[in-house]
């Protein structure tokens, strides 16, 4: 685009990111600060994770965006406008086809593989922060793996009602050191993160912090031995595709109660349809 | 289906920007505002949204607020992304003030000081009637010119320091922290929080410093000294390697004098807040010296009891751009979590009703 740096951000800036992403892929799960900047779209928009896909994307590139693991939501047909308006490469709503994959409260359900990267939009990459609002106290606490608070929140969960009340954001241990957000996705999700082939970048803007979560890396979601981690779906049948197996989004049909449950993952569900 | 209809789609977002663009522009019957009216008479509302984007460029300014309908910090919002993508070719040495050409002046703390009172351009004393015969946009008639330019004016804070009754300010780290590079980590050195301050939102500020007068954090300000004008703005070209003058800038600049009772190392004395802000802005200014006075609680070896005293929860909460952005994007979809959230509910419910039936 005219006026614009290939991929909006200076060549500067870009090295500035590129290396707090080596330093992120070297400390698994660590919240690195980098020198965040203005991205002509709002906080909370996903500033963090343009910002990583603006520093790691190539001419060649095959970009893929999506929100709430559909490729038509507003937000993610913005930010595709963008980059294929920025740097002007190739986007697709494939998952097998893109070689990089921006996010935000979604994994695909299709196996990723080595070839490519998922980049997340983390809105709080700080996973102590209810129980810890001073970001200052939660690093030290980060620095002594004292993850003591957590556990007692969930053990409070299930004394309580039962079982972990948590069902988006869980928090996880990422390569048995560093307690980690991965970021709203649904607990569902959880699993897909441990021993992935592909590189997993988080990005938080306005936080102003990038981690990682290299390829096979053990990702653990937080649990109990007498309480194990448990994944939730709706339990119900896709209506378009008829998965049993993919996370469904709950589409309301009328006012008298009636519902339908279709697949969250538009590209996922299309494939089983066609 | 229904089902269509939640999603949005390029067609909707093209349709809404065309929407937005038509709203803007107004009855096309009413000639449209030139930049230059904003810039020339709603220098307020522009100064602001220099001083939060942290971009002087009265013109783009105005344009920003043309942009965004008048919405202030959407307008600065506007200003600061463009501000992201300039190249930096140089820092200016520290300004001046004591060396402003001074419109403004007013010191709380003496009946008179060097170089004298002068109250300037200022609405502190009008009585805020409105005046229908603006509406009739009437040349107002020409302001009174003083016959003898004004004297070399000190700053009070140089004359209480002379005295050793202000705590002299400690050397500043060169070159200074750069918020706006550098990832802020806390706790914040002095020049870091300033510059927070500088751009942060000035309801904010107001509150956050009033909060102070109220009890939170108290720290018994008098208004050392306000003042507000022209300054020089100077750079050192790497290539010349002696200072050139580059163009001027108004700021109003304010210190606050706060109490302090010393400590076991040091005599009592008055402590400084420090505000500056772009144009005449007296409120900013002072808020964000209330602020900058109280944020040194913990250095000066008081009890930080109040969130004022805070500098984490003042800076991290300062910014409208990061705070507007955050508030807003609970707009975005969030119904994959919220999915979640409620087969979690109706779990917990048939957990809570398979109890209630034993």
């Amino acid at each position: 685009m005219k006026g614009y740096n290939f991929a909006y951000l200076d060549e500067q800036t870009k090295r500035m990111i590129r290396r707090a992403i080596l330093k992120a892929v070297a400390i698994p799960g660590h919240q690195v600060p980098f020198g965040g900047r203005e991205m002509p779209l709002p906080y909370g928009w996903g500033t963090g994770g343009i910002q990583v896909t603006a520093a790691i994307l190539g001419p060649r590139d095959v970009l893929k965006v999506i929100d709430q693991g559909a490729d038509d939501t507003t937000n993610a047909v913005s930010i595709r406008r963008f980059f294929a308006r920025v740097a002007g490469i190739a986007t697709t709503t494939r998952t097998a086809e893109a070689s990089v994959i921006q996010t935000r409260h979604r994994i695909p359900e299709t196996r990723l593989r080595a070839d490519q990267i998922l980049v997340y939009q983390v809105p709080q990459p700080e996973p102590l922060y209810r129980l810890e609002p001073s970001r200052a106290a939660a690093r030290r606490l980060h620095a002594l793996a004292e993850y003591g608070a957590m556990h007692v929140r969930l053990y409070e969960d299930i004394a309580r009602l039962g079982q972990v009340a948590i069902s988006y954001d869980y928090p996880v241990l990422v390569n048995r050191r560093y307690l980690t957000s991965p970021s709203p996705i649904p607990a569902f999700d959880n699993p897909k993160l441990h021993r992935m082939a592909a590189l997993q970048l988080f990005g938080a803007g306005r936080e102003k912090r990038i981690y990682a979560i290299p390829p096979y890396t053990e990702v653990r979601s937080l649990d109990f031995e007498d309480h194990p981690f448990r994944p939730h779906r709706a339990d119900a049948a896709c209506a378009l595709c008829g998965s049993r197996e993919s996370y469904l989004d709950e589409v309301l049909t009328d006012d008298r109660g009636g519902r339908i449950f279709v697949c969250s993952d538009t590209d996922y569900c299309a494939g089983r349809a066609a | 289906m229904a089902y269509v209809a939640v999603k949005g789609g390029e067609r909707a977002i093209d349709a809404a920007h065309a929407w937005r663009a038509e709203a803007r522009r107004g009855d096309p019957a009413i000639p449209a505002l030139s930049t230059g009216q904003i810039a020339g008479q709603l220098g307020r509302a522009v100064e602001r949204v220099m001083a939060e984007a942290s971009l002087h460029d009265p013109e783009l300014a105005a344009l920003a607020i043309r942009q965004a309908e008048g919405d202030l910090i959407e307008a600065a919002f506007l200003l600061r992304a463009f501000r992201t993508t300039l190249p930096r070719f140089g820092a200016a040495l520290p300004l001046e003030t004591g060396r402003m050409a001074v419109r403004r002046r007013i010191s709380a703390i003496f009946k008179d000081v060097p170089g004298g009172q002068i109250l300037g351009p200022t609405t502190d004393y009008t009585h805020r009637l409105l005046d229908f015969s603006l509406l009739d946009d009437p040349p107002p008639p020409p302001a009174p010119r003083a016959e003898d330019p004004p004297g070399p004016m000190p700053r009070v804070a140089t004359l209480l320091e002379a005295e050793g009754l202000l705590r002299p300010e400690p050397p500043g780290e060169a070159p200074p922290f750069d918020i706006t590079r550098e990832p802020l980590a806390h706790p914040a050195p002095r020049d870091a929080r300033l510059q927070g301050l500088a751009r942060g939102d000035e309801g904010f500020l107001l509150g956050m410093g009033y909060s102070t007068q109220r009890g939170y954090g108290g720290s018994h300000p008098f208004a050392g000294e306000i003042r507000m004008g022209a300054v020089t703005v100077e750079i050192i070209p790497d290539e010349l390697g002696f200072p050139i003058d580059i163009g001027e800038i108004v700021l109003t600049e304010c210190q606050m004098v706060n109490q302090f009772h010393g400590s076991r190392t040091e005599p009592a004395s008055f402590t400084a807040g420090y505000g500056l802000a772009f144009g005449q802005a007296d409120r900013r200014a002072m808020a964000m010296a209330l602020l900058d006075r109280a944020m040194q609680a913990a250095e000066l070896g008081e009890a930080v009891t109040a969130p004022a005293q805070n500098p984490e929860f003042v800076l991290a909460h300062a910014d409208n751009i990061e705070a507007t952005g955050f508030v807003e994007h609970l707009k975005l979809p969030h119904y994959v979590d919220f999915q979640s959230e409620a087969e979690a509910v109706r779990r917990l419910r048939a957990a809570a009703r398979a109890e209630a039936a034993e």
